[in-house]
């Protein structure tokens, strides 16, 4: 790492007025067809089409401006943006932040996928149905769950499902009355608590032992004839594998509850475990992490979710089934929870993942797996020897392919935390650091992930970039109380506006009514 | 296989000299050592059975589209599908906005590195608000029904209430993700759904039913304009006074590609607005275009019991400069996880910068423009079908989609649009399993896609098939 050569780097600035605030009245940036004069002359204007009350008498204040204008705008606003293809994306632990081919992209936008409407007869929609049926093949492989939806729009929303699905299982054995808990872990994602909640039940969060693991007597203390089941993942966003993680499922499972892994941080052990043999009664993969799919500035996602056979009954319609020589769309399952999401989901998600796991392979999965575990053990003895920073729980424990890390001893020497450095760290040319969900049960928290995309020297890179950070904290400290330098933002004045409905505005037109500026 | 081919191009620590270094640095010999906390009862003995990989992207991009050539498409066909995803252009302006990597790649950053992607987002809700007529815009939910259904609930939390009023006539793609975010009944949270009728002769809400069925325990009436069978509304000022008068929250969905001609429900008094962002610059993607918005005024209780992130625009250090900031972040479920409102996650951010794209390309001109392109178009067609002997169209006015029943003519709609489909013709959804009491009835969409001489050449087919 010692001879890593820290970038000159200096974030494009465009310092580009807001959209609402450019172009002149009469500029077009495109036209739109107009009717035919036959269409016309038969039907006549919008006056004789819809009724005046309803009609639009003041135009909306949207910007007039030329299609060049247009376009220069957003690209300069996209050169402002640090995506994942530029910046590099280790620090977004939880999140698995790799390489998109984009070849995939390619495919997507043909006109033989984009094209398709999803209310088109089977027999039109056969390719992206084989896809489809196909991918939830190598799922049933990857997890050993026996049927799969990719109706959910993302992570959270798989494990909303889950929650659906679960709430219905119950219902259907007329238990659900009486099983309205749901229990999770600290260290999973807040959707774990969340999206039950959201589904109806009462939600206990079991906070971590001295080792970090969710507490296994706190466990055994809560589940009752009132659990409907458990929503947790392994490793937690700690890095820290659970090893007895199928006493957890056990106790659940004895007080008859159900089992939910939540797979976000299945990158790596691909090929090593999986949800099935852990004893877990569904499962759910991030297609937009684990499966390469881009994350598109926050969806649109895919989120897999795959249950045991005794749940699949449940899930959301329709789901694609083959009988050796068509492809069909099974909406004729009585207990199914409905639809969590119109049509089948994000497809593209789907195509793009069947694509990655095509070029991967099992072998190549297992690689993947191994390669994130050890980018991240390597990465971590970097950022272990950088003072300031450590380590939480689990001393002597291998980590997976992501750690939880604490830059609290840096705050007590030098008054910058996490935050401080995170804001520091964008002036290298790369992405700022993922610290961790609330709340903060590790104070002053960050969590890299430098899974298989990265290269060592990647790694070396990163860890660089964060040592020299920590660094300034002691020796120039104005460094970094006023980071960031290189990019085209300076720091926030006044952090409290988010606060104060007085002076919040989320709209150019809230912000002009707000500050009276025109 | 010579060394130099198993480095997979996605992977660069497969090169083995740089993975032997890696290991000796972490003190291991065997990558086995990584997994040692993983006991052995829980280890994956089997092999996972999955095809020979194609790590070589030409092989690769034949394999994937062979597949998908299998596919029969919009492009080959005339569609005449909408119900929930809807053919409409998307311009190439939009396209390379969407597709750049900045944009397509980039994640969770804050303002300091990704400053360009919060301006665009920001953008996005002004829009929207000028094309709504409201001043807060939220971050997209997965699409319409979810918008509908959080829309909901928020309705709920609001006024401590929980029954809400939908239309019997909704898509049913939408009703299943409000249902499951509404009910089941059993639970003690649960938002109670009830429905009002639809008038047989106009397709518009009931007010009567309506009406008798609101109460103070109404905590939101939901109007959709124009509604599933492509019915505008014209009631919704008599409707948002209704819920009003019971102290109810009135929440319209609405198809945001129609307000350049037609006004929007806050101008009613609806409180709080959902839809869809797919007719705005998406693809149909096979339905993996969808994006749900939701909208209001900007009153702290309304934030407050938002579910979906919110950003403000705020400034810097440096005069005259902005950068952006999550409001009130500790009442998402990031912030306080169960006890957050509802949920938020990642859902569909890309298609806010599709839809700013869109909106600012088109102006309030472009707007009005399509929204007459489309009511011309589909008046046209409805007009049409008309002259055919045994076909009708049902309802009212209608924007871009309208139902047309068949009962006359002898024909089912299945018969009709295999009939259709021969002639290189997709249909209108059948719906007449969804609402029996229509008779045989497809839902039609037209739009500014469709030529007079697509909807000649739908009417010549459709004559000489219920012939």
């Amino acid at each position: 790492m010692s001879d890593v050569k820290l970038r000159d780097y200096q974030g494009a600035k465009w310092d580009e007025p807001i959209i609402m605030t450019l172009g002149s009245p009469g500029e077009r940036g495109i036209i739109p067809p107009e009717a035919d004069p036959v269409v016309v002359e038969s039907v006549g204007t919008v006056d004789q089409l819809m009724p005046e009350r309803i009609r639009r008498k003041t135009p909306p204040a949207l910007p007039e401006m030329s299609q060049y204008h247009v376009l220069q705008h957003f690209l300069r606003l996209s050169q402002e943006t640090m995506g994942m293809d530029l910046g590099m994306d280790i620090g977004e632990g939880t999140c698995t932040m790799k390489y998109s081919p984009k070849m995939h992209e390619e495919l997507v936008r043909s006109d033989d996928y984009a094209s398709l409407h999803p209310l088109q007869g089977e027999d039109t929609l056969q390719g992206i149905l084989e896809i489809v049926y196909k991918f939830e093949q190598f799922l049933k492989e990857i997890s050993g769950m026996h049927r799969f939806t990719f109706q959910p729009g993302g992570g959270s929303h798989a494990t909303y499902t889950n929650a659906c699905v679960m709430r219905k299982y119950h219902q259907s054995r007329g238990e659900l009355n009486q099983r309205d808990e749901m229990i999770t872990t600290m260290f999973s994602h807040p959707c774990d608590a969340a999206t039950p909640a959201t589904a109806g039940f009462k939600v206990i969060t079991l906070m971590p032992d001295a080792n970090g693991y969710p507490d296994l007597d706190a466990l055994k203390a809560v589940v009752s004839e009132r659990t409907a089941g458990i929503m947790f993942t392994n490793p937690e966003d700690t890095g820290i594998y659970n090893p007895r993680v199928a006493e957890y499922v056990k106790v659940v499972h004895d007080a008859g509850g159900l089992c939910f892994y939540d797979q976000a941080n299945a990158n790596g052990v691909m090929g090593y475990a999986r949800a099935f043999d852990a004893g877990f009664d569904g499962c759910h993969f991030n297609l937009h992490k684990t499966f390469s799919s881009p994350h598109g500035c926050e969806g649109p996602a895919g989120g897999a979710y795959g249950v045991r056979e005794f749940l699949a009954p449940f899930l959301p319609v329709p789901l694609v089934n083959f009988d050796g020589t068509k492809y069909t769309m099974d909406y004729d399952r009585p207990q199914s929870i409905g639809k969590v999401r119109s049509f089948m989901g994000n497809l593209e998600c789907v195509l793009r993942a069947y694509a990655w796991v095509m070029s991967m392979g099992a072998e190549g999965l297992k690689t993947v797996a191994e390669t994130a575990v050890l980018n991240n053990n390597y990465l971590d003895k970097l950022l272990m020897a950088i003072k300031g920073v450590d380590r939480p729980y689990a001393e002597g424990k291998r980590r997976m392919e992501q750690v939880r890390y604490t830059m609290e001893p840096l705050k007590e020497a030098t008054g910058f935390g996490s935050e401080d450095i995170k804001r520091r760290m964008v002036d290298f040319g790369i992405q700022g650091y993922w610290l961790s969900h609330h709340p903060w049960v590790v104070p002053e928290p960050f969590t890299p992930e430098p899974c298989e995309t990265y290269s060592k020297a990647d790694c070396d890179y990163w860890a660089a970039a964060v040592a020299q950070s920590v660094k300034e904290a002691w020796e120039s400290p104005s460094v970094i109380e006023e980071a960031p330098h290189r990019q085209p933002a300076t720091k926030i004045k006044d952090h409290s506006v988010t606060e104060d409905p007085a002076r919040w505005a989320t709209t150019w037109r809230g912000y002009q009514k707000k500050y009276g500026k025109k | 296989m010579n060394q130099s081919r198993k480095v997979h191009p996605y992977i660069p620590n497969m090169v083995p000299e740089i993975r032997q270094a890696m290991m000796e640095a972490v003190g291991i010999t065997e990558i086995e050592e990584l997994y040692s906390e993983i006991p052995d009862h829980l280890r994956f003995k089997g092999d996972m059975n999955l095809p020979d990989p194609l790590p070589s992207e030409y092989l690769l991009r034949r394999h994937v589209e062979g597949i998908l050539a299998k596919n029969e498409t919009t492009k080959d066909n005339l569609s005449f599908l909408g119900a929930g995803c809807w053919p409409h252009h998307v311009p190439s302006v939009v396209d390379e906005i969407v597709n750049r990597a900045e944009f397509l790649t980039a994640y969770c950053g804050d303002t300091y590195s990704d400053l360009g992607k919060y301006q665009a987002r920001f953008e996005f809700y002004s829009l929207m608000a000028e094309l709504l007529n409201v001043d807060a815009v939220s971050e997209p939910i997965y699409d319409w029904g979810a918008a509908a259904g959080l829309s909901l609930r928020m309705a709920a939390r609001i006024t401590g209430r929980n029954e809400v009023l939908i239309p019997r006539m909704i898509c049913p793609e939408r009703l299943g993700v409000m249902k499951n975010l509404c009910q089941p009944e059993e639970m003690k949270t649960a938002v109670h759904i009830k429905t009002y009728e639809y008038d047989p002769e106009t397709g518009l809400a009931d007010l009567k039913d309506l009406e008798s069925k609101l109460s103070d325990k109404v905590a939101a009436v939901y109007v959709e304009t124009p509604n599933y069978a492509g019915v505008m509304e014209i009631k919704g000022d008599q409707i948002a006074a209704l819920a009003a008068k019971h102290g109810a929250i009135a929440v319209a969905g609405v198809d945001p590609i129609s307000l350049g001609v037609m006004a929007s429900p806050a101008d009613d008094g609806f409180k709080i607005i959902c839809g869809d962002l797919q007719p705005l610059g998406v693809h149909m993607l096979c339905g993996g275009g969808q994006s749900g918005f939701i909208a209001f005024q900007d009153e702290e209780d309304y934030v407050a019991e938002c579910p979906l992130a919110m950003y403000t625009i705020l400034e810097t250090q440096k005069e005259g400069e902005f950068a952006y900031a999550e409001v009130l972040a500790e009442r998402t479920s990031y912030g306080t996880r169960d006890k957050g409102k509802d949920w938020v996650g990642t859902a569909s951010g890309l298609w806010t910068i599709a839809a700013a794209v869109y909106l600012s390309l088109m102006g309030p001109q472009g707007m009005a423009e399509i929204g007459e392109t489309i009511l011309q178009n589909a008046a046209y067609a409805r007009k049409q079908l008309e002259t055919i002997e045994g076909v009708k169209t049902l309802f009212g006015p209608s924007f871009k989609e309208f139902l047309v029943n068949l009962d006359g003519t002898g024909k089912t709609v299945a018969q009709a649009n295999t009939a259709l489909k021969k002639k290189g013709i997709f249909g209108g959804k059948d719906l007449s399993n969804e609402y029996p009491e229509l008779g045989q009835c497809a839902l039609f969409c037209v739009t500014e896609t469709h030529l007079r001489e697509d909807i000649d050449k739908l009417i010549n087919a459709l004559k000489e098939v219920v012939a």
